[in-house]
């Protein structure tokens, strides 16, 4: 790849009159030595599996296995059609979206990492419900998937994208990021309108522990995407509307790394500290407790050699 | 870099609810499955760290049956993919260690059919990736992101050299290989990632060199039974 950081993005796009879009699509071309028709086409196959999957949450029951979530989405979708939301039907509509993806993911339905699973609905809430209010076509949409990939990239190869490592601030914050800052591309925004949507983004979830409740990606994951999915459309308005991130979004992603680095192993994905400590969380993982597989005491001895069959 | 393309990043499509305790560990499931060459007829799969603590609610137990039926990430069967692996006459059973492991998701896979037997340790490291630590207690670093041969062979001078060859006449690139032996003179393994799909002639070719013992093809883009090939 050509770029590491956000302001090689930038600086690459701008100097050769490219979308990052294009330049993330080249790129993979080049890196994986496939072609371009068919670097697109699985963009498009993924970009299918998210609408689906918002098709599924706001259809389909999506109790999860533990019975904790389930069904918010359609929630959501419902109060949307009822009247006045409080935080305008484009927002709510989109937290409406990431929640049903997260609902799907739960439940155990197909979905796209978009980074992770555990931030899966973030990506799709966003995009699936500006192209029901813009009209775009999925081609468009699949674009803006490349530009998310390469913020994503950056993000990933700099900092860290899983909540196990740093944080939700890694996983969710990502794709707050990436949705930001792709929403500013598709929008017709600049590259270096994109670049300030992703610190704008990060900047305001630094420091958010990982501390799912029994361990799931449930509680608070699902509400943290449809939260985010506002706060990616929030960061994107403030971009396009020529708000820039005093602290270059390049220093942010730096930022992120030393956070999430810092932050003590309870708050990174464990479950031993945040809210699955609290008392209803310890009490939601000790109802779920289930009889375990047994301990392997002693260690189950090896299997017998490979003895498969002679050589033709 | 730790993140090579645009798909590590957006993807892998793959069925809920976490990218390492699921995808990766179906990915784990079906290198078994493909190291045994063909759906075992009992498996016995030990759980370390926090695949031992937290594997029933994150269905980390189906997604591995799903692997060992050659289910990739996304099959809609995982979530009843018990169910399948009855129907398929595959008897499973679960065991946790609180043992240390090399990484904090980790699982030993010990399959069966007739007479056949395999093992191997491996760990889902994050995203939906994966590596390999061991097969039949070799040491071996495979990601299963490429066209993987396993060879078993006997520890003689110049089995490798005839092997790579071989390859090499195929016009395929090795891209990574390790090699590992139990005893001097024994019995050895090689693991080889390689760019391109081995085909047919060139498994044929290596099958017949002095000293190999088996061959195995894992492909997780393919899904090809080795007995098939």
């Amino acid at each position: 790849m050509r770029f590491k950081h956000l302001h090689e993005l930038n600086t690459i796009c701008t100097a050769e009159s490219k979308t990052i879009a294009q330049l993330m699509i080249e790129e993979q071309v080049q890196e994986t030595n496939t072609p371009e028709a068919d670097v697109v086409k699985q963009m498009s196959e993924y970009y299918q599996v998210m609408k689906e999957a918002v098709r599924k949450g706001l259809t389909e029951d999506t109790t999860s296995r533990s019975g904790l979530t389930g069904g918010d989405g359609k929630k959501m979708a419902e109060y949307i059609r009822k009247g006045e939301t409080c935080s305008g039907d484009a927002s709510a509509l989109a937290m409406a979206y990431a929640l049903c993806v997260s609902e799907v993911n739960a439940s155990m339905g197909r979905i796209v990492a978009t980074p992770t699973a555990g931030s899966c609905g973030i990506i799709p809430g966003v995009f699936i419900s500006s192209q029901e209010r813009f009209g775009w076509t999925d081609e468009h949409l699949v674009n803006g998937l490349f530009c998310a990939g390469a913020i994503g990239y950056v993000i990933a190869n700099n900092s860290f994208i899983s909540g196990a490592e740093g944080g939700c601030q890694a996983e969710v914050g990502s794709a707050i990021g990436m949705a930001a800052g792709a929403m500013v591309e598709l929008r017709g925004g600049t590259p270096e309108q994109v670049v300030h949507a992703v610190g704008l983004a990060l900047k305001n979830t630094l420091g958010l522990i990982c501390d799912p409740v029994a361990g799931l990606v449930e509680i608070p994951c699902i509400v943290r995407n449809g939260l985010g999915a506002v706060t990616a459309l929030a960061a994107a308005d403030m971009a396009l509307a020529g708000v820039r991130s005093a602290i270059p979004s390049d220093e942010v992603i730096d930022v992120m790394l030393e956070v999430g680095s810092a932050m003590p192993s309870r708050h990174r994905e464990t479950a031993q500290g945040g809210l699955a400590q609290t008392p209803t969380g310890r009490k939601m993982m000790q109802k779920l407790a289930k009889p375990k597989a047994k301990r392997a005491e002693p260690e189950p001895e090896s299997p017998a050699e490979n003895d498969v069959e002679p050589k033709a | 870099m730790r993140f090579k393309d645009v798909f590590s990043i957006i993807g892998p499509s793959m069925t809920g609810p976490s990218s390492s305790h699921t995808a990766g560990a179906a990915r784990l499931g079906r290198i078994a499955r493909q190291w045994l060459g063909c759906t075992p007829d009992r498996a016995r799969l030990t759980l370390y760290g926090s695949f031992a603590d937290t594997y029933q609610g994150h269905g980390t137990d189906l997604a591995l049956i799903g692997g060992l039926l050659d289910y990739v990430t996304d099959d809609p069967r995982i979530p009843d993919a018990e169910q399948y692996a009855e129907e398929a006459g595959m008897e499973v059973e679960f065991y946790t260690s609180g043992l240390p492991a090399p990484h904090p998701n980790t699982v030993k896979i010990e399959l069966w059919h007739g007479e056949r037997a395999c093992s191997l340790i491996g760990a889902s490291i994050g995203g939906g990736s994966v590596s390999v630590h061991s097969m039949n207690d070799f040491r071996v670093q495979i990601s299963g992101e490429f066209p993987t041969l396993v060879l078993r062979h006997a520890d003689k001078a110049g089995v490798l050299a005839s092997v790579t060859s071989t390859i090499s006449s195929s016009g395929v690139n090795i891209g990574y290989m390790q090699v590992d032996r139990k005893a001097r003179d024994g019995e050895a393994l090689t693991a080889m990632e390689m760019d391109g799909v081995p085909n047919p002639d060139m498994l044929k070719r290596l099958r017949e060199l002095d000293h190999v013992l088996d061959i195995r093809v894992i492909d997780l883009k393919r899904g090809v039974d080795s007995d098939a090939v």
